[in-house]
């Protein structure tokens, strides 16, 4: 294959020696070779040293959430009324599924996922990590869960996982109070701190459980976690372990709440009671209510349009959030600012004759008694509830000062109770009514908002505040729910201090007899007779009439069915016992009520149930022998009627329109 | 009787000493290499004995390869290097026909064992170039550099064809060290160098699409981090991480947690700089510098031109997979599957460079001093 070698004129030496040269060139080149190559190690092992150590240590290195678990809520008794129970959930690994569509599909025919399941999933898909597990179904029944079991293996990365879910064992009973936790969506995620929602599912929607949420969260822990390449955690490091959310007390016992929904009979209204020497919430009714486990995992889209749909509106707080006019709720609060601006001296008199008229005017103002009051004092005027005394001590206080003395109880403004959506209310002024309507002040708003009327609105809780301040000697605190604390490892509940929000409002203990006075004969002999008979202690209380609608016939006059006044009525009652040293102040109101003594029962079995619970030596020694024996006694249960013909028609203006009386 | 064995090994022991077949200072650097690889190996391989037993196992295979070799003399390998680089040649052929392996066609099925044809051409290949320079006037004129460029041209043309770029690299690099060895003149090299860099952008254009996605994602890596960049990305932070002095023995942890893949073959020089450091880096690389110097110190004592050339190219293509896989480790050079000798797990290389260093041994013992 190749010519016969002609060794002649080869040269072995010579060959040798260019053979050495070669051999050392090719030996240094290598060298250099080598040399650029450990240059290169160089350049990645000392001088970026330090940052490939991190980019190892981050790939390696994972921290996981543990997220903390959610503090309980109990009664004052320490009854439980929001609690953890272990439930079980359908979790997805993103990165082990191939195809999600087709994955969803095959598990709906397993386990039933309705369209709200698979949006919220596919939500939460789009915000995860691919390693997270993201959840898809909250709240396995057994059902699911043994039908998922058997079908396990046909959904790789697909599996059920325990966690815990929250309870509101009392149901409707706390429902406007406790409120319910839901699952975390993406509008949540704007707001809540990534660091501490990392691993929680759920958080406060509504009541407490909102207003407290940072107490109740607590702070989650963390593991360190080394994990290989697809993720998966091989060792844990370390582990911080996360911080349980406070305990909280409330300051309602569930007995009185109930006892307080109960006296409802279903009936729409709202009742609140607090301690007037502290503020504390002692019940707080909101009817009707709702389940509030329902919302927990995602309330269903039928159950959500049965809430929603129904036309009494469970949904809405309406200790809270419902606004009525106060009627003659108010009126107690007004003379007290007589005496405070100096304007009346208790024994001031008007004379009532059934009609009031401003100077210059043809249409007049009524009383609700035909033929008025008589000559009434300060007194006599909140227990008849005379409306005269009152039109005119508001026109002689002017709206000025009315406003500015009103809004110290927290008319028309939030009494900053410990919960959230709490609705202002509207507090007649000038400033209010030039901010909502062209009109200028007419002196005829004045007239009648003396009497709670016009413009005026308020929150049942407003006027549970309000009351409870005037029953504690005019000393505010702002209402509250909350009465303790408990985080793990402390022994006893810390209390969440509550001092008051200002000095009292009252400048005379003589003023705050007056008042007292008036109210405790609207019990014995006023427009509340005979509704505390029998309790052991004296009862300070007032009555509330409010028009539901201005009045646009003269049907009022004619016709005094009391179904008929129902439909247009608000029937309010406010009052605090014992009168003298008073420990619970409660209003309470119904949206559908003739008069304002219809809610007057509902504060009884509100004092009775409280009273059940106080231990003797809490109270005073009873004021009252159980059956008193008054200079004028009590007309028997057997003859009402003509009782509440003269008694009960109270408070309301024979204007044309009370909303809007032209000068 | 024990007394007289005693005696005897002695003496044979005296002999083999005064008159070693093999180099001994070879044979110890090859030993360290062999024991650096097992260690590397039995981390990156998370301490199985099966694989570290296994690839010991080769290499007392290899081993006694080298020692059969070492009695073969080079006149005798010289007499059949045609033959075998036209049966090796024969066999890429048909390996292009019939063979089998993932993705490329490399591997033959003889039953028993698969083996690459390729491998074989290694070895061949510097013997064909030897066997066609020695009897030739050198330094070679032109014709003489035509002809050999030939040789090495169609099987290493056969081999980029499987596709396998990194051993066609191999195998033309060490027909080339022959022709270099050979005293080829500077300016016909520059000329060569020249027209090769003039090609570059015409054999781009022959390449594969994933062949080309590797240069370029060697250019820049984290345009495509969880795909093509991901064993430059992690093989480099495994690399960087290790520092100067290392995470020490068994604390690989890019390895151990499998971010960086294939850990116990092309990428176990990662491992080894991760767990060793700069430190270790430097030790190995001149433990290499000096295996690659013994080699051609051994080609200057060779007796014949055709000895010379083929223990010169053998030491020289040596460097080839230090540089290729060390480079393609350290993310400067694309990744191709060239192995780091003897420390990479696998069968064909490590007997294939035991083979060669097999045939070293045969021309130290036949050197100058013996003829």
């Amino acid at each position: 294959m190749a010519t016969k070698p002609i060794r002649s004129i080869k040269d072995p030496r010579g060959e040798s020696a260019q053979f050495r040269r070669r051999a050392l060139v090719g030996f240094l080149l290598i060298l250099a070779g080598l040399g650029a190559l450990v240059g290169r190690y160089v350049y990645l092992q000392v001088m970026r040293y330090n940052e490939f150590a991190v980019r190892s240590d981050s790939n390696r290195i994972k921290l996981r959430p543990i997220p903390p678990t959610r503090g309980l809520i109990y009664d004052r008794q320490g009854v439980v009324l929001a609690d953890n129970v272990p439930a079980f959930r359908l979790e997805v690994v993103p990165e082990q599924v191939d195809d999600m569509d087709a994955m969803l599909a095959q598990l709906a025919q397993v386990v039933p996922l309705d369209k709200d399941d698979i949006d919220a999933f596919k939500k939460q898909l789009r915000l995860n990590r691919r390693f997270d597990n993201v959840p898809l179904k909250m709240h396995l029944s057994e059902d699911d869960i043994d039908r998922f079991a058997v079908n396990q293996w046909r959904f790789h990365g697909v599996q059920v996982a325990s966690y815990f879910t929250r309870r509101y064992p009392l149901s409707e009973l706390f429902a406007h109070v406790v409120g319910y936790v839901g699952r975390i969506d993406e509008n949540d995620l704007d707001r809540l701190d990534p660091l501490l929602y990392k691993g929680t599912t759920h958080v406060g929607r509504s009541g407490i459980e909102r207003s407290y949420e940072e107490m109740l969260h607590g702070t989650p822990g963390y593991e360190v976690d080394e994990v290989n390449a697809d993720g998966q955690t091989q060792r844990v490091i370390e582990t911080h372990p996360p911080t349980p959310g406070k305990n909280l007390y409330l300051s309602i016992d569930a007995r009185l709440q109930k006892a307080a929904t109960d006296a409802f009979e279903g009936r729409v209204g709202s009742a609140v009671a607090i301690d007037p020497r502290n503020g504390q919430v002692l019940a707080l009714v909101s009817v009707p209510s709702y389940d509030p486990n329902l919302f927990v995992n995602g309330i269903s889209h039928a159950d959500y349009a049965a809430l929603m749909g129904a036309t009494d509106k469970p949904l809405l707080n309406r200790a809270l959030q419902g606004a009525y006019p106060p009627g003659s709720t108010v009126k107690p609060f007004l003379a007290l600012g007589g005496l405070e601006y100096g304007i009346r001296r208790p024994e001031d008199t008007v004379l009532s004759t059934g009609q009031f008229c401003l100077p210059g005017q043809t249409r007049c103002y009524r009383d609700d008694d035909r033929g008025g009051n008589g000559v009434v004092n300060m007194v006599r005027a909140i227990q008849h509830s005379t409306n005269t005394y009152f039109y005119k001590l508001a026109l002689d206080m002017g709206i000025d000062r009315l406003s500015a003395w009103m809004s110290r109880f927290s008319f028309g403004d939030r009494t900053g109770i410990d919960l959230t959506g709490e609705a202002k209310g509207v507090l007649p002024s000038r400033a209010w009514k030039a901010a909502h309507s062209k009109f200028g002040w007419f002196p005829g708003e004045t007239v009648i908002a003396g009497i709670g009327q016009g413009y005026w609105e308020v929150t049942p809780v407003q006027l549970a505040h309000a009351v409870a301040t005037l029953a504690g000697h005019g000393v505010p605190y702002a209402p509250r729910l909350v009465m303790s604390t408990k985080a793990l490892g402390e022994l006893q509940p810390q209390p969440l201090p509550n001092p008051p929000t200002g000095p009292s409002l009252i400048t005379k203990p003589s003023e705050w007899g007056v008042i007292n006075e008036g109210m405790r004969a609207v019990i014995t002999a006023g427009t509340g007779k005979g509704q505390f008979d029998g309790f052991p202690y004296e009862v300070a209380g007032k009555t509330g009439t409010a028009e539901r609608f201005s009045r646009t016939s003269d049907a009022y006059d004619t016709n005094k069915n009391s179904a008929y006044l129902a439909a247009r009525h608000r029937a309010w009652f406010e009052g605090f016992t014992p009168a003298e040293d008073p420990h619970i102040a409660a209003a309470a109101m119904l949206e559908a009520g003739a008069w304002g003594k219809d809610a007057a029962p509902i504060v009884r079995k509100i004092f009775d149930a409280w009273l059940s619970e106080q231990s003797p030596d809490s109270l005073p020694p009873p004021q009252l022998p159980v059956a008193p024996p008054r200079a004028r006694p009590a007309p028997s249960a057997s003859a009402p009627s003509e009782e509440m013909m003269q008694d009960g028609t109270e408070d309301l203006p024979a204007q044309a329109s009370s909303a809007g009386a032209t000068p | 009787m024990i007394d007289e064995l005693q005696v005897r090994l002695v003496a044979l022991a005296k002999r083999v000493l005064r008159r070693p077949r093999v180099d001994l200072l070879l044979v110890a650097g090859l030993l360290l290499l062999a024991a650096a690889g097992l260690v590397t190996l039995y981390s990156a391989s998370g301490g199985d004995l099966s694989v570290v037993g296994g690839q010991a196992a080769r290499f007392v295979f290899g081993g006694i390869l080298v020692l059969l070799l070492s009695r073969v003399p080079p006149t005798l390998l010289r007499t059949w290097t045609p033959w075998l680089y036209l049966g090796s040649t024969a066999l890429l052929v048909v390996v292009t026909v019939l063979g089998e392996g993932h993705g490329a066609n490399r591997w033959l099925n003889l039953g028993v064992m698969r083996f690459q044809p390729s491998e074989l051409l290694k070895l061949t290949m510097p013997m064909m170039v030897a066997w066609y320079l020695h009897p030739r006037q050198l330094p070679p004129g032109w014709k003489d550099i035509a002809v050999v460029g030939l040789l090495i041209a169609i099987p290493a043309g056969l081999i980029a064809e499987q596709p396998d770029l990194g051993t066609a690299l191999l195998v033309a690099a060490a027909g080339a060290f022959a022709l270099f060895l050979s005293g080829m003149a500077w300016w016909r090299i520059g000329l060569l160098l020249g027209a090769v860099a003039g090609a570059v952008p015409v054999a781009w254009h022959f390449l594969h699409e994933y062949q080309r996605n590797r240069v370029r994602t060697l250019l820049d890596p984290e345009s495509d981090p969880l795909g093509n960049g991901w064993h430059i990305i992690q093989s480099q932070i495994a690399v960087g991480s290790g520092g100067v002095f290392g995470k020490g023995f068994e604390h690989s942890t890019q390895s151990r947690l499998e971010f960086l893949p294939e850990h116990t073959t092309d990428f176990i020089f990662a491992v080894f700089s991760e767990e060793f450091g700069l430190v270790g880096v430097a030790a190995i690389m001149l433990l290499y510098a000096f295996i690659i110097g013994r080699c051609l110190w051994i080609a200057m004592e060779a007796r014949d031109t055709y000895s010379r050339l083929l223990a010169g190219a053998i030491g020289m293509s040596f460097f080839v997979y230090v540089f290729v896989n060390g480079g393609m480790v350290a993310g400067l050079l694309p990744v191709v599957g060239v192995p780091m000798p003897l420390v990479s797990y696998g069968g064909t290389s490590a007997v294939s460079l035991l083979t060669g260093f097999g045939v070293l041994m045969s021309i130290h013992a036949h050197r100058k001093t013996r003829d």
